[in-house]
């Protein structure tokens, strides 16, 4: 699985990384978590603002920080 | 997307339908003037009618939003409600009186109408 946490680098993007590495080990999911800052890279995506979370292609939110629970629905398949 | 990470303020997202129209077009200047004053941000309504996820969960995730169709048609509305986007703010530019044609040279005072009656309907 591999995860994209999108966002130039705030207190909130970096909370939303953690929310994600932390779901990630919880549930031992298989998965790379990797974080893009690169402005035209998160323009790519389309979204609106950051944070972005994106699974394996899908953006699953924008411009909010998704709870640790939230993501595990998202991982857990 | 905000050059900004979080940015603070104008994060409502102003959808204009665009359209081949004067008011088509009045949409599209509103939009735009309304973004560079600040009061939001124009997002591609085209992106959401493609049905581009990012495009359509941006919408869907938004807090604030305004629509904007130019007449009665309503094409901004069923693309929203094509991608099951609740319409959050909405406003159809005939509706304040002003006729629709293909006169493309925009009328200063249709301009500021259409502003003032957006910034009105996302109070």
């Amino acid at each position: 699985m591999d995860i994209k946490v999108l966002g130039p680098g705030c207190p909130k993007c970096k909370q939303t990384e953690k929310n994600v590495k932390d779901a990630v080990s919880e549930t031992g999911v298989s998965a790379t978590v990797e974080k893009v800052t690169d402005v035209m890279e998160i323009a790519g995506y389309g979204v609106f603002g950051t944070p972005s979370v994106v699974i394996d292609g899908e953006v699953k939110s924008v411009g909010k920080i998704p709870s640790k629970d939230e993501i595990k629905t998202w991982i857990e398949k | 997307m905000a050059k900004e990470c979080c940015a603070p303020g104008g994060n409502i997202m102003i959808l204009a339908c665009s359209g081949g129209s004067n008011v088509g077009q009045l949409s599209n200047q509103a939009a735009v003037e309304l973004t560079q004053e600040g009061f939001g941000r124009m997002f591609c309504l085209a992106g959401i009618g493609g049905h581009l996820g990012g495009f359509v969960r941006s919408a869907k995730d938004v807090p604030a939003m305004v629509a904007i169709d130019g007449c009665e048609v309503g094409c901004a509305k069923a693309i929203l409600e094509h991608a099951e986007i609740p319409t959050k703010n909405y406003l159809v530019l005939t509706d304040l009186g002003i006729e629709k044609n293909k006169d493309f040279n925009l009328k200063e005072e249709d301009i500021q109408k259409v502003k003032a009656a957006i910034k009105s309907v996302c109070e």
